[in-house]
């Protein structure tokens, strides 16, 4: 039976939202130089399946560590205080209007072709990103509040959501641009 | 001039422990060998100095077969038995394949995978893939002059899970081991960066004969990380090839063809094609059987005109993966070519135009991609030389997901997720009282279970009767590092589990592949059985050792009873050994290789926590040593 690790212990990083990128980067391919499955090709089959679950564990915590909305929830969900998406949708009423507004400057925009526009709610959206990772940040390696930053989380969820959506607005009409082109 | 320099000069391997080991690229059009001699990557070549082996192979009636160049001579005259460009139908059902009505074959529409009938009997693309590679292994065992103890085999980075199975089932029905199966853009990557030492992000844009790809690449280090990957199974020089024909149908006013005539003019086309690539006009000639003569020129600018869309499709795969991977064109640092069809001269302008500079093709894009695997299949094998190493992270190229209500599909793995990868995803019941639950695995990127390809179904039976919604279906889906994968179900509350290797409806199963490999040896004589005997007991001898080696130092990882059965098997096996019955050691092997397969794991996941212990230690004393 295979018992991974902490995330932060396999790479052998400090448990904290605040996190030296490159050092996860250098981590990560050197955990992989020691288990990666090339490394016991020719050896037995034992040993290829337990080279693959490690660097399936690698794989699965570099990618959770990297964004920093999964690195935020992994940190909630290690103290104990699981996000819950899907059962736990209770929003401030104030940030649902604001999405409210939102999705209707974009369905305006796309109605339009306004892509100044759309960029402008993209440049939104990054700034509303980048100001609630700083309350994640506080809450998480200040605070060790993990109820505000769970709930900061689902919020972040939402945002991250929009803004794909946004981005694939603005593919759409540049593709459509260059297919009248 | 060198192509590369693996090892410092008296740093070599020591030749007596050398382990042969090839990369084989087997593509559409051609198929190449490639080994490391001498700390040398080269293409081995045949008894006539040939690198290539064309990917052709004719089936007699009295069950012998022709490859490459043999073959290729009597396509035109023996089509239907001649099978070209089997890659197009491997993992391919009837419907999958374009521009079948133009292919010679009597085909059979086996569920799963098409099949042909030959004057040797059915043949799925699998076995006529297998005849393809164990030309190869051949010629690498000629030239070697000993056994292979394994083999990289490079498939399109895009291929998805059915073509990369059905792959790998044809080398090892070929009797090869195979070492890894390496996406060919990956392959081509490995040779160009160790080559030039190159560091920062390269685009490999890889149009074979069948199949176009693009990888975009992060090199760091010695590691070389793929960061998207994109393309189309389905086209590649041969669509080329096929609009030239066309081209030729119309022109010529031509009436339906026979199979003779159409392998002809299918053959004249790719003449043309390539003459078009340093030629500005080709004169087209030819005489049909039934008499009617064919004389056309065709224009370089006419040539680019019909195959513009061809090119359009490949740039439209390149701007995906780009955007997959979040980056612009201008942080692009080197593009590669390869691949035959990038020698077409306006192929390269529009990638050079794409990109905005220049494209790489210093190394022969012919050759590149089998150079690299068997670079990499050097390194697997464990002929690394001191102080040279390097780690190669891959991805999946297409989203796995199951079917849900509605024939929707609920992504389980995102595409260019790095392999190996697992994830797994919960699923209820919807009707009082079910007690199975049927698992269809797809693969694709759209939202409707119709437009994806379908990769396996099956059925988690024996859930014990609960209200809807009440059951807790956990499915996990293991993607390997050779992009294959292995799905597993189960219910949480009640433990009924069911799992299953991702093998497609036409999958061949290892009893299979097992039968098929004795047949092809034939009667087996005495002598050959005395030489099965005494490998056998070698292999006895040294599972023995290595038992009692393992036990010795780390006997504390299995608890009493455990100890006792390895114990038992362990005094059974050494009973046999002094006996003449090869099948009795060989049962006791695998016995007693079973009852320790756990123990096995136990020690290597002991051996990795130590090294991984080691390495804060490394990386403490590097930062030290940096710090003075």
């Amino acid at each position: 039976m295979f018992i991974p690790p902490d995330h932060f212990q396999l790479f052998d990083l400090p448990a904290r939202f605040a996190l030296d990128m490159a050092a996860l980067d250098s981590a990560y391919r050197s955990v992989q130089g020691h288990v990666h499955p090339d490394r016991f090709a020719s050896g037995t089959a034992a040993e290829n399946r337990v080279a693959m679950q490690w660097a399936t564990q690698a794989n699965e915590a570099y990618r959770t560590l990297k964004s920093p909305r999964k690195r935020a929830a992994y940190l909630c969900e290690r103290a104990g205080v699981p996000i819950e998406a899907e059962s736990n949708t209770s929003m401030p009423a104030e940030f649902l209007m604001q999405q409210l507004e939102w999705r209707e400057a974009l369905d305006e925009a796309l109605a339009e072709r306004d892509c100044t526009a759309l960029r402008a709610l993209g440049e939104g959206m990054a700034a509303e990103r980048d100001r609630l990772l700083g309350e994640i940040g506080r809450a998480l390696d200040v605070d060790a509040d993990f109820a505000l930053a769970a709930s900061r989380v689902r919020q972040l969820m939402f945002i991250e959501k929009f803004g794909t959506e946004i981005s694939s607005a603005e593919e759409t009409l540049r593709d459509n641009d260059r297919a009248s082109a | 001039m060198a192509l590369l320099q693996i090892a410092e000069p008296g740093q070599s391997t020591d030749p007596h422990r050398h382990r042969l080991a090839v990369g084989i690229d087997l593509g559409t059009t051609n198929s190449l060998v490639a080994t490391v001699r001498h700390s040398i990557p080269v293409v081995l070549d045949d008894t006539e100095g040939r690198a290539l082996l064309p990917s052709i192979v004719q089936f007699h009636a009295n069950g012998s077969t022709d490859v490459g160049y043999a073959a290729q001579r009597q396509q035109a005259i023996d089509a239907r038995n001649t099978v070209v460009s089997v890659k197009r139908l491997m993992g391919r059902g009837m419907s999958d394949v374009e521009h079948i009505e133009n292919m010679p074959y009597d085909f059979v529409d086996a569920p799963g995978m098409v099949q042909l009938r030959t004057v040797a009997g059915v043949r799925s693309p699998v076995e006529v893939s297998a005849e393809i590679l164990k030309s190869l292994r051949k010629r690498a065992e000629q030239a070697l002059g000993g056994d292979l103890i394994g083999a990289v085999v490079t498939v399109p980075a895009y291929f998805d899970d059915a073509q990369r199975q059905a792959t790998k089932d044809a080398a090892r029905l070929a009797g090869l081991n195979v070492l890894r199966l390496l996406s060919e853009p990956t392959a081509a990557a490995v040779a160009y960066g160790l080559d030039h030492g190159a560091q920062g992000i390269y685009a490999v844009y890889d149009l074979g004969g069948g199949t176009f790809d693009i990888s975009i690449l992060r090199l760091t280090k010695g590691v070389f990380e793929v960061l998207a990957t994109g393309g189309d199974s389905a086209l590649g020089g041969d669509d080329f090839d096929q609009r030239v024909f066309c081209w030729i149908v119309e022109r010529s006013k031509l009436l339906p063809l026979s199979p003779q005539d159409t392998r002809l003019l299918m053959v004249k086309a790719r003449e043309v094609k390539e003459r078009l690539s340093v030629e500005s006009e080709v004169r087209v000639n030819a005489v049909l059987s039934t008499g009617e003569v064919i004389d056309q020129i065709l224009q370089n600018r006419e040539f680019a005109q019909m195959t513009q869309p061809l090119v359009q499709k490949t740039l439209t795969a390149c701007r995906s993966a780009l955007r997959d991977a979040g980056l612009r064109t201008t942080e692009i640092d080197g593009v590669v070519m390869v691949g035959g069809a990038t020698r077409t001269p306006h192929v390269r302008h529009a990638v050079g135009a794409f990109f905005g500079q220049t494209p790489l093709t210093n190394i022969d894009p012919d050759k590149v991609v089998a150079l690299g695997a068997a670079i990499q299949a050097n390194l697997l094998a464990g002929n690394r030389a001191a102080g040279d190493d390097w780690l190669l992270l891959d991805v999946i190229p297409l989203s796995l997901g199951l079917e849900t209500m509605g024939g929707l599909v609920e992504k389980i793995i995102e595409r260019n997720s790095t392999i190996p990868v697992a994830r797994a995803q919960e699923f209820t019941t919807f009707k009082d009282g079910q007690t199975a639950i049927s698992i269809h695995v797809v693969q694709g990127e759209r939202e409707l279970v119709a437009d994806c390809r379908s990769l396996a179904r099956f059925e988690l039976r024996g859930i014990p009767p609960m209200p809807a919604g009440a059951a807790r279906v956990r499915v996990t889906f293991q993607v390997d590092a050779d992009g294959l994968l292995d799905v597993n179900a189960l219910e949480i509350a009640s433990g009924v589990q069911a799992s299953i290797v991702v093998k497609p409806s036409y999958g061949l199963s290892d009893g299979d592949i097992t039968r098929m490999l004795q047949e092809s040896f034939g009667s087996v004589d005495d002598d050959m059985r005395k030489r099965a005997l005494r490998e056998r007991q070698v292999d006895a001898q040294r599972l023995i050792e290595a038992t009692g080696a393992a036990l010795a130092s780390d006997g504390d990882l299995l608890s009493r009873d455990e100890r006792v059965a390895v114990d038992a098997l362990l005094a059974a096996l050494t009973d046999r050994l002094g006996g003449e019955d090869g099948n009795a050691i060989k049962t006791s092997i695998e016995a007693l290789a079973q009852a320790t397969d756990d123990f096995a794991a136990r020690r290597m996941d002991r051996s990795i926590r130590a090294a991984l212990a080691g390495r804060r230690i490394d990386d403490l004393a590097s930062v030290g040593r940096q710090g003075r």
